[in-house]
């Protein structure tokens, strides 16, 4: 069962060849046995799975329900469950149980899909390895040895290793997209505004954005039908009808006109790498799309301005965690000023403390125009550079990310080197575009992902080019090896 | 630019985050670095250029001024480290 895309799951619920009961014991029986190879999931919510399958199954029987009724999926634990803990990977919030659910786990819950638990994440998101979770780093179903990507990589590794059929996760800089290519599963992050941010722990809200990760554009297309809505409560939330993304996957790339950004193709990318996106986008060439060299010069700007812009609005987010309300307390506070800090101080980890510190270096007074204000200033340069473009492209395509997953420890020491693993996502983010990433080869045995970058509120074309591309390829369909064998 | 362990004193204080201080030389390193990576920056030819905080230059919606949050204080302080008669407790601020 495990084996089935979201899509025919679906179908088989609704042929009666299982009930949601029985596939959701199934994936919790191999949450128990395989998961402690690979970490993914920081909370297992077995009984109210259970019970969640057994009111979906009403609902199957009773016919009309949604597709995604009676579905095993899992949430980032960056989004608020009622009742169960959110932890968003960090001891800060180790014992904070959420008393209200996210916009987003509301509308899976409306529609019936099944929750397994929370996944491991990179702490408040921070990361691109899953090296900074305060419960230990998910390992690569791919190469246990190496990372899984991150932020989400929890919600990725759980897809890879069949321990859920799709997850719910969030993209600040390439959150969706890296570990998705990393752990060579399907990822799509939304058009800035159109997933609800209500209820998912904030880290640069001008930034952030929810999104899927499942094992085809197809199941990409199912859960963001759900996932996507306006919502009153998230204030940058946009107004705008949501398209039925599961019809608009037929139809063929002949004529699709796809941007090829020199700024991609250059220094800092893996030759081999390389050679699997140049082929993929032959792949496409050859379905009737036609290729086109772009230039998106502003390129090199995107990680410095994302490095101010970030940590900016982090070190504001963050500061609501002072040991008060809710959250890590310290023990015997001399005064209130010790309260918050030594809280903060032992509730946060390394690389969290780092960017409230230079959020904090960059909004003080007298560097604001140096810093925040230029970031800004370039985030506009980094705009127009991709509206030039989509003058004369459809959708434009390159890499995920510069190389296949790397061993633990390989950037540790060096936050620089970490950063650039985002070099050819973190655009997409400051210009608020919709990008997806999906399994386009193999390095070494282990996944590249090819990225889709397209125009807002084009996610419908580029889940149909992606969903057209996975109908001439298997990649989606590789597994690990070591659960090939697996029966 | 470099920055200090002074600076990064300073910058922690107004964080209200304790730093280690055997970890402050690291911190000052790393951070060192980092902004020796957003300083790229400065050499972006940027004049004239209107600065941009949302992707759609939306602004904030208004909403009607009426009461849409029910009392949920007792749900609300069951994640309080610590409370006492619906308050939350701090050390003495005012003697």
């Amino acid at each position: 069962m495990h084996r089935l895309t979201l899509a025919q799951l679906a179908e088989g619920l609704r042929q009666r060849q299982f009930s949601s009961e029985e596939l959701t014991k199934h994936y919790l029986d191999r949450i128990k046995k395989l998961d402690q190879h690979y970490n993914s999931y920081i909370t297992v919510t077995e009984e109210s799975a259970l019970q969640q399958a057994r009111q979906a199954d009403k609902r199957l029987a009773e016919g009309g329900a949604p597709l995604l009724c009676g579905i095993p999926i899992a949430h980032k634990d960056i989004f608020c469950t009622e009742g169960v803990r959110t932890s968003c990977g960090s001891r800060m919030l180790d014992n904070f149980i959420s008393p209200y659910n996210a916009t987003v786990v509301e509308n899976l819950i409306n529609d019936g899909a099944v929750m397994l638990g929370k996944t491991n994440m990179d702490e408040f998101a921070m990361g691109s390895s899953n090296e900074t979770s305060y419960y230990g780093p998910v390992k690569n179903p791919w190469d246990t040895n190496c990372v899984p990507g991150g932020s989400s990589g929890g919600s990725a590794a759980a897809v890879a290793a069949m321990l859920a059929v799709a997850t719910t996760a969030t993209d600040t800089g390439g959150s969706i997209r890296q570990p998705a290519a990393l752990c060579g599963v399907s990822g799509l992050k939304p058009t800035y505004g159109r997933v609800s941010r209500w209820g998912m722990i904030a880290f640069a809200s001008s930034l952030d954005q929810a999104g899927p990760i499942a094992r085809s554009a197809e199941d990409l297309a199912i859960m963001l039908n759900s996932m996507a809505s306006f919502d009153p409560k998230d204030s940058t939330s946009i107004d705008r009808a949501v398209p039925d993304y599961h019809t608009h996957l037929s139809t063929s790339v002949k004529g699709l006109r796809i941007g090829v950004p020199e700024e991609y193709f250059g220094e800092g990318l893996n030759p081999a790498t390389a050679t699997v996106i140049q082929q993929a986008l032959k792949e496409l060439e050859s379905m009737g799309a036609s290729l086109v060299n772009i230039r998106l010069p502003h390129t090199p700007l995107a990680v410095p301005a994302y490095y101010v812009i970030a940590p900016a609005e982090c070190s504001a987010n963050l500061s609501r965690f002072d040991g008060v309300r809710y959250g890590h307390r310290c023990d015997n506070p001399t005064d209130l000023e010790d309260l918050y800090k030594r809280s903060r101080g032992e509730g946060f980890g390394d690389e969290v403390k780092r960017r409230i510190l230079v959020g904090t270096y960059a909004l003080s007074a007298g560097y604001y125009d140096a810093y925040y204000r230029k970031a800004q200033q370039v985030r506009r340069l980094i705009k127009q550079d991709f509206m030039e473009a989509f003058e004369s492209v459809d959708v434009i395509m390159g890499p995920t990310s510069p190389s296949p997953a790397f061993a633990f420890g390989a950037k540790g020491d060096d936050p620089v080197a970490m950063y650039l693993e985002d070099i050819f996502t973190i655009a997409t983010n400051l210009a608020g575009l919709p990008g997806l990433s999906i399994p386009a080869g193999l390095v070494d045995n282990k996944p590249v992902g090819l990225q889709m970058i397209g125009n807002y509120f084009d996610e419908a074309l580029l889940l149909n080019a992606a969903h057209q591309f996975q109908l001439q390829t298997d990649w989606h369909q590789r597994h690990p090896s070591s659960l090939e064998e697996e029966a | 630019m470099t920055i200090s362990r002074h600076d990064v004193e300073q910058i922690a204080h107004l964080a209200r985050l304790a730093i280690n201080e055997e970890t402050l030389n690291e911190t000052t390193r790393s951070l060192g670095d980092v902004l020796n990576l957003v300083n790229q920056l400065q050499n972006a030819d940027t004049d004239g250029v209107e600065p941009m905080a949302h992707p759609m230059d939306a602004v904030q919606r208004l909403r009607e001024d009426v009461v849409t949050e029910h009392n949920q204080q007792e749900q609300l302080l069951k994640n309080a480290p610590l409370t006492e008669q619906g308050l939350f407790l701090v050390p003495r601020v005012v003697d």
